[in-house]
């Protein structure tokens, strides 16, 4: 076990392709870090230049405080999950899971012994004597789990390892992977596409975009403090609303109406260097509500606009209502990319949509007063894609 | 609804099993043709029908007991066995390399190879002829193992190269990640995975070099390395004026026993799909 420093890491591709600029990166011994972006942002670059299956161009990585930049994979001691398991085709479950043992030169004993510890805690007992060919997309997916745990390596490297599972057993594996986790209390680097992983499953997520990373922090932390358009649109689902406005006398003019800045959000919008005029509202679906469910004492931090209701959908626990603002649009280059990897035209565009309470009476087609929390607007300067309301 | 699938079925494997049947006995009748000649003594030789009408172990006998046929098939075996298991060594590593690495001159070496591959080895013969009588290398095993090499070497390369593209990058990777050095990955996962193809290529390179006749004609002129599709031409019989039709048939039937014995060998080997289960779900 050990902790991992990236210190200026950058990988340039022979064809000139920049992968990785400059990522500068702390992980402590027994963290669990989530990489997470959009495809071709360099998660799996960055993984294997972890791992010393690419070579590093420029920077310098310390595994436990030693500079590993030279050394071959098999002198690191990390161990990688495939995001294709990986598994030797012509080994049997137990030789597969022995595998990294039996090149340790490690006694047979001892190596049964640990293949019986890592089977129990995986549930492959009786599997053992099989072969990857005949088990199932989840059992292998555990068979690879196992042949990376067997020998207590310093690290776990994770590439998208539960993205061939179908969705339930995706969701039953990542339970078991963080319950593994947290039991070996291994340095794990997980790389995924995924958004429920993301959030779930990291003490901290690394988001990246186009081979810089854009924002580290806890799940929540990073939901809460978007530093920029583009993690404020990467993370949570439904996305975060955007929806361009105009800055003015402390009051934010949009297409919905004006709304008057709360203090809080003024206080932070200052503090900007420059004046802007020109912004993008950012407003997560949870904080608009139909204005007949809000009680009293929170209505007066709000303000309130109506709209006409094009879907409702319900989703048992809470109700989804998309509306569509007339006007133009908020655009950006970062949220433009982000409307690239979802594969919508135009992220800023879409449907606006609030995330309303079950008891509500709204109706499809029918008009409905929505509720803003004024104190959870977050603003972005569109050129820039920075926040305005972020505070560090 | 089953009983008209299972009739379909049914009737779909009749009518494989007689185009089958068919393509069997076009291919194998001159096999048999052969067979039953090695059987036949002389005067039914004569008679012309197919089942000998006179079954005789003469023939065979009569090849056994002269270094006529006994001396170029030790040839035969030698040589295609060294030249076999040279090129397919060297075909190994050549196709590893061009599969899985990106090296200057990559491109050259194959369209070299294919070069190789379609130049017409009549035109080859008679420089060949004259090199190794220069080199000394005229009627000698190094003589027929070194062209068989030279020819034998491209088809290695493809069949090979064919084979290591089909086994996932990963697995390799996953074997260094494990903890093996190069030549360990190589041993335990990528050998094992590529044998399939290995044993394959083995069997068609020493079906070439078994069977060649051009070469082992013009580059021997003794037994000390004529191999045997050579000697059955400069078979006699027990006289100069004697047809011998019987001998040369019992020799024919002889040399392609091996070929079978190395077939049934490694076929065992060669199953299909061996990399299955390697990757996803
Ligand atoms: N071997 C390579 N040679 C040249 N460029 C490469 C190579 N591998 C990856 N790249 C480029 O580097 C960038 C990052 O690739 P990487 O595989 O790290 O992306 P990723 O974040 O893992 O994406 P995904 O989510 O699709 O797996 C991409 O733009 C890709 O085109
Ligand atoms: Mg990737």
């Amino acid at each position: 076990m050990a902790d991992i420093v990236l210190d200026k890491v950058t990988k340039k591709y022979p064809d000139g392709a920049l992968a990785v600029q400059e990522v500068n990166l702390e992980i402590a011994d027994g963290e669990f870090i989530i990489l997470v972006g959009p495809s071709g942002c360099g998660k799996s670059t960055t993984l294997n230049m972890l791992a010393g299956l690419e070579d590093i161009t420029a920077g310098e990585l310390r595994i436990g405080g030693e500079r590993v930049n030279e050394k071959a994979p098999k002198d690191r001691d990390i161990a990688m999950v495939f995001q294709s398991y990986a598994l030797y085709p012509h080994m049997t479950v137990r030789e597969n899971m022995a595998f990294p043992l039996r090149l340790a030169k490690i006694d047979d004993k001892i190596v049964d012994a640990k293949v019986a510890e890592a089977s129990k805690i995986l549930d492959l007992g009786q599997h053992l004597d099989r072969k990857p060919s005949n088990l199932s997309g989840g059992q292998r997916q555990r068979v690879a789990m196992g042949r990376a745990i067997v020998r207590n390596p310093k690290a776990f490297l994770m590439d998208e390892p539960l993205s061939n599972l179908d969705a339930k057993l995706r969701v039953q594996m990542r339970t078991e992977v963080s319950r593994l986790q947290k039991n070996l209390g291994t340095t794990t680097v997980y790389v995924t596409h995924d958004q429920t992983e993301a959030m779930t499953l990291g003490d901290r997520v690394v988001v990246m975009r186009g081979g810089a990373v854009q924002q580290v922090g806890s799940p929540q932390y990073l939901y809460e403090n978007p530093a920029n358009l583009f993690v404020a649109g990467f993370i949570g689902s439904p996305a975060m609303n955007f929806i361009p406005a105009t800055l003015e006398n402390g009051e934010l003019s949009t297409a919905l109406g004006t709304f008057p800045l709360s203090d809080k959000v003024r206080r932070m919008a200052e503090r900007g260097r420059r004046p802007v005029r020109e912004v993008i509202m950012g407003l997560r679906p949870e904080h608009l509500e139909d204005a007949s469910m809000v009680e009293g004492a929170n209505s007066s931090r709000g303000a309130t606009f109506t709209t006409q209701v094009d879907v409702l959908e319900s989703m048992g626990s809470d109700k989804y209502a998309y509306f569509s603002i007339s006007g133009k649009r908020a655009s950006s280059a970062q949220l433009d990319e982000l409307a690239a990897d979802v594969g919508v035209s135009d992220l800023g565009a879409g449907q606006t949509v609030a995330r309303i309470s079950a008891a509500s009476r709204a109706k499809e087609g029918s008009s409905l007063d929505v509720w803003v929390d004024l104190d959870k607007i977050q603003l972005f300067d569109p050129e820039s894609g920075k926040a305005l309301t972020y505070s560090d | 609804m089953a009983g008209i699938g299972g009739a379909e079925t049914t009737g779909k494997k009749a009518r494989w099993g007689l185009v089958n049947v068919v393509v069997v006995v076009y291919a194998l009748f001159p096999v048999l043709w052969i067979v039953s000649l090695s059987f036949k003594s002389k005067k039914a030789i004569s008679e012309g029908g197919f089942f000998p009408t006179e079954w005789t172990l003469d023939n065979y006998a009569a090849i056994f007991s002269t270094t006529e046929f006994i001396r170029p098939l030790f040839n035969s075996i030698g040589i295609a066995i060294i030249a076999t298991l040279i090129a397919v060594v060297f075909g190994t590593m050549a196709a590893y390399a061009i599969a899985r690495l990106d090296f200057p001159g990559k491109q050259l070496l194959v369209g070299v190879s294919l070069l190789i591959a379609m130049f017409p080895q009549v035109s080859l013969v008679s420089p060949l002829f004259n090199i190794e009588r220069a080199l000394g290398l005229f009627d000698t095993w190094p003589g027929l193992i070194l062209p068989y090499i030279t020819f034998s070497l491209p088809l290695a390369i493809y069949t090979l190269s064919a084979f290591f593209k089909e086994i996932p990058w990963e697995l390799e990777k996953a074997a260094k990640m494990d903890g093996a050095t190069p030549g360990q990955a190589f041993q335990k996962v990528i050998a094992p995975l590529a044998a399939p193809g290995v044993f394959t290529t083995a069997i068609l390179v020493f079906i070439f070099c078994w069977n060649d006749f051009l070469f082992a004609i013009s580059l021997t002129s003794t037994e000390t390395s004529r191999t045997v599709p050579a000697a059955l031409a400069f078979f006699t019989g027990s006289s100069q004026f004697e047809d011998p039709t019987g001998t040369t048939s019992a020799a024919a039937v002889v040399i392609t026993i091996p070929i079978i014995i190395f077939v049934l060998f490694f076929q065992r080997r060669i199953v299909a799909g061996l990399t299955s289960g390697a990757v996803k779900g």
